[in-house]
């Protein structure tokens, strides 16, 4: 079957798409957005969390064609132009990130947090609520300890309205 | 350092930044957050295939009629390959090639591959495996790793049930105590759990050879073996690192990499193998479940006279990593204690139950829940409070292990107890008010409002070795290349050594820049076409591959001196300093550019001191390069009723001779205590009848977020001077003592004696 979905703003199509496949695996394997990742594809590690339609979801529990008309964001389309997202920048500057493999979908789901309170003007969240917004994403190299640091920091950056280091970086 | 003073530099748009000591960004962190790095699990190339594995459902079973014709007929098939098309070895294995590459004749456990297949979709491949007709005759499996070494035995092998048997010897073997305490430990199989799946990308190429892009912990090792069942000489198979998503010793083995350059080399087309989460439970060894025996003798003040073990781990199938875990197991049996009189006899056995082989801390984590268990056991029974009675008996430098090895450098086991004890507690759950549902065991369940919940405090405290042990000879090579790049210096280093995740490439700059003076450092992509640089296991990659990047470093210095006397011929006073040649008495003579009109390049292999073997019926022998050691406290609340446990808070002081990059030290810490606690109250492979019941992470399960307390850490220097900048490996400590402490902690809340982990619910309200 023939799959039209927009991801990233922009309008794909893909093609000879089998019925079984995965929203997950014809993001990966049939229009080169591998970002999304593929370690469990049962829904209960996180790892391939994308909006659908602006909800996080878990990519390998949406069948493709369910994403027919409808709008994805993946891990790729969180960098604007180049642009790190202030949670990107967080992970790195936290040392959240090892391995890596759970990063992009722990990326979304706490962008999707952060949005939903600084981003809305609201407080920042607190530990409590970070770990229930990331429950739902696993990680086996960190133990979870700079993730939410990473998190903290992001949330402080927004509320703040700056980031140590970004001016000097914007003039270079 | 403290926890505190590890605020991170932010790496640049250019990569990251960061010399020895700093906490350096890593340089491929961009890439992971972003999502554009490539794992194993992501390549892609036109027109190649996908494989797919057949494998047993049986864990013991003689193979009768294996026919693939049907599944050879489904459109879109490639291949269809059995041992019959295996053209080398038809057998590997870490240590022992033992293990069918493809089943033939017997099967010896639950997952065993038999066929594989390559054809156009995922989709195809598996139903081609549906197609495959093997008619089995099912054996009553070998499942008990203690009655496998039984006289009588069924035999998994036609060699006996016994991988290897390790004696530790020391002192009286009759020698009488005021105080014994004894006591009997299981261990269930856990597994590594790494969250990117087995993968990889095998490619024919013109020579006849392949190219494999995989993701593992050894690429030499992974060589060797594909070459030999391909019946190829090593230089004609080229593996190179692809992204790895975790490792934790379940890499070390290989798994697609014969099966993805069989089926690659057979269609000449590129294959590519992604286990799904369900076939990677199959498709790595675990952790060794283990039951250990152990009696410990002391004083009526608490000074330990012996310790005497008996240590049996299932091995199951075949022998991977085994005889090396046995000697861990036995070697380190005694715990970070000074004991006069040890007797110690560690076995592995061949069962029909999953392979088991590696995994962080390999041996030293089955030992340490066992004697820390005992240590808590003896305090009780001599009145003493925990800490107290293993300050007691604390190892310190000069210390004697029970292999007669003299520790020969910093073991601050005393020190690192104090600190954990020391530290202030968290406030109750239940202080003032209506509690958060969130901070009781149980959670958002809503399964307490505080009624039937007890706090309770442990410790644990451990020893493990670092590199590799009893004579190995242990090695890691470095290509270090000096070159101008728009006319500034810019080096690029080169192993084979495997980025896990644990952040070598970091270090690796950080090492190069420190050593060279440069900023402009490019880590090249691990692959074949450099010497070996061992495993990433053992804690061993920052000692082997630092110091081969560091040995590297130093030749080329000596290299670039060379030039300069050459090219200066008037200064005989010119020394090399912060990426400047620089004259004792007239200051910079020139940049290190000045130096390379030709590109400096040197290749290093570099060895630690060297070990010995063990004694085969002592156990004598300076087997170990390094030890190192971590403590926790562990702080659990726990609801009696439920049985169920909430984690508070977890206190871990590990020394780490020199933190290279606090930030990625921490991070170790942080997440091999969360292993540890994942062992402690939830991970095991659950196995009955040689059957796993639970390969998913729907029924697998390892700690989230919401089971992961917040961590206080106290991180000592003590630099080692036997190892370059004094580190001491960090990785693996920290899983072995946070088992022991959690456990610990809910003995001290439920009065239980708890002498299996994982805890279940039901081992603490008693309905097991």
């Amino acid at each position: 079957m023939r799959v039209n979905l927009r991801v990233n703003g922009r309008e794909l199509t893909a093609d000879d798409v089998w019925e079984g496949e995965s929203l997950l695996y014809v993001l990966r394997e049939r229009l080169g957005l591998p970002g999304s990742k593929n370690a469990c594809e049962q829904g209960e590690c996180g790892s391939c969390t994308v909006y659908l339609d602006d909800l996080p979801v878990c990519a390998c529990l949406v069948a493709a064609g369910q994403a027919e008309g409808r709008d994805v964001v993946t891990v790729e389309g969180l960098a604007n132009g180049g642009e790190l997202g202030q949670v990107q920048r967080a992970f790195m500057a936290a040392g959240a990130v090892q391995c890596g493999f759970c990063t992009p979908g722990l990326i979304m789901q706490a962008s999707d947090l952060l949005r939903a309170t600084v981003g809305a003007g609201g407080p920042a969240p607190g530990d409590a609520e970070i770990r229930e917004a990331l429950a739902g994403n696993l990680c086996r190299c960190t133990g979870y300890e700079k993730i939410l640091d990473a998190v903290r920091l992001a949330a402080a950056w927004t509320l703040d309205g700056a980031e140590p280091g970004r001016e000097a970086e914007g003039r270079r | 350092m403290s926890q505190t003073d590890t605020a991170p530099r932010v790496a640049d748009g250019a990569g990251a930044v960061g010399r020895v000591g700093e906490s350096a960004g890593r340089p491929d962190a961009r890439q992971k957050v972003t999502g554009e790095f490539a794992y194993s699990s992501d390549l892609w190339l036109d027109g190649m295939a996908w494989g797919a594995t057949l494998r047993s459902p049986h864990p013991r079973a003689v193979i009768g009629n294996l026919d693939i014709g049907k599944a050879l007929a489904v459109p879109g098939v490639h291949a269809v390959l059995t041992h019959d098309d295996v053209p080398g070895r038809r057998v590997y294995g870490l240590e022992i090639p033992d293990q069918p590459v493809l089943a033939w004749d017997q099967i010896r456990y639950q997952g065993e591959a038999v066929a594989i297949v390559a054809a156009d979709h995922p989709e195809t491949a598996r139903r081609a495996l549906d197609q495959i007709a093997v008619s089995y005759t099912v054996l009553d499996p070998v499942t008990d790793a203690r009655a496998a070494l039984a006289d009588g035995a069924a035999r998994v092998h036609s060699g006996g049930n016994l991988v290897r048997h390790v004696k530790i010897r020391r002192g009286d073997p009759r020698a009488v105590a005021e105080v014994e305490v004894s006591g009997e430990y299981q261990i269930g199989m856990q597994d590594q759990a790494f969250l990117g799946p087995e993968s990889g990308l095998a490619v024919p190429a013109a020579d006849g050879g392949v190219d494999l892009f995989v993701a593992t912990q050894w690429l030499h090792v992974d060589r060797a073996q594909v070459a030999a069942s391909l019946g190829l000489p090593e230089e004609m198979v080229r593996v190179t690192l692809a992204g790895v998503g975790g490792a934790f010793g379940a890499r070390e083995d290989v798994s697609m990499q014969i099966h993805a350059c069989l089926l690659a080399l057979r269609t000449g087309r590129p294959v590519k193998m992604v286990y799904s989460r369900e076939e990677s439970f199959f498709g790595h060894v675990h952790r060794h479940p283990a039951s250990l025996r152990y009696t410990h003798g002391a004083t009526a003040d608490g000074h330990l006279v012996y310790i005497r073990a008996d240590v049996v781990l299932d091995g199951g199938a075949y022998a991977s990593s085994s005889p090396a875990v046995v000697a861990n197991a036995a070697t380190l049996g005694a715990g970070p204690y000074e004991v006069p009189n040890v007797h110690i006899d560690c076995r592995a056995a061949y069962t029909n139950n999953p392979p088991c082989g590696a995994m962080r801390g390999f041996g030293a984590v089955q030992a340490c829940f066992a004697y820390e268990s005992q240590m808590d056991k003896l305090a009780a029974r001599l009145g003493l409070d925990p800490v107290e009675l293993r300050v007691r008996n604390a190892m310190r430098e000069g210390s004697t292990v029970p292999t007669g090895q003299v520790v020969d450098s910093a073991a601050p086991v005393a020190e690192l107890l104090k600190l954990v004890s020391a530290r202030p507690l968290p406030p109750p759950a239940l202080a003032g008010g209506d509690p958060d549902l969130r901070a009781l065991p149980g959670g958002v369940s809503n399964t307490t409002h505080g009624e039937g919940v007890v706090r309770g405090i442990g410790y644990g405290v451990g020893i493990k070795n670092i590199c590799f042990s009893e004579g190995f000879d242990d090695y890691s090579t470095a290509r270090v290349r000096l070159s101008l790049i728009d006319g500034e210096p810019a080096a690029d280093v080169h192993t084979a050594a495997a980025e896990v995740g644990q952040g070598l490439v970091t270090l690796q700059a950080q090492i190069a820049r420190t050593e060279l003076g440069v900023d402009l450092v490019r880590v090249v992509p691990a692959d074949t076409s450099v010497g070996s640089s061992g495993s990433s296991s053992a804690s061993r990659q920052s000692y082997m591959t630092g110091g081969a990047v560091r040995a590297a470093c130093e030749e080329l210095r000596t290299l670039l001196l060379k030039r300069a006397r050459a090219a200066f011929p008037h200064h005989d006073d010119l020394a090399l300093a912060g990426g400047e040649l620089v004259s004792a008495r007239d200051g910079v003579v020139a940049g290190l550019a000045a130096l390379l009109g030709e590109p400096a390049e040197v290749t290093v292999t570099w060895r630690h001191r060297p070990t010995t073997a063990l004694d085969p019926e002592t156990g004598q022998g300076n087997a170990h390069v390094q030890f190192a050691f971590a403590a926790h406290r562990a702080i659990v609340d726990v609801d009696t009723e439920l049985g169920l446990v909430k984690v508070v808070e977890l206190a871990c002081a590990q020394d780490v001779g020199r933190a290279m990059n606090p930030q990625a030290v921490e991070g170790q810490i942080h997440g091999g205590t969360a292993q540890g606690l994942g062992l402690a109250l939830m991970e095991e492979i659950q196995v009955a009848g040689g059957k796993v019941r639970n390969p998913s992470f729907t029924d697998y399960l390892i700690p989230t977020i919401l089971d992961m307390p917040p961590m206080q850490l106290d991180v000592l220097e003590l630099a080692d001077p036997h190892a370059p900048y004094g580190l001491r490996g960090v990785g693996e400590p920290p899983t072995l003592s946070s088992t022991p402490a959690i456990v610990a902690a809910i003995r001290a809340a439920t009065g239980l004696a708890l002498t299996r982990i994982p805890v279940r619910p039901e081992h603490i309200t008693g309905t097991a």
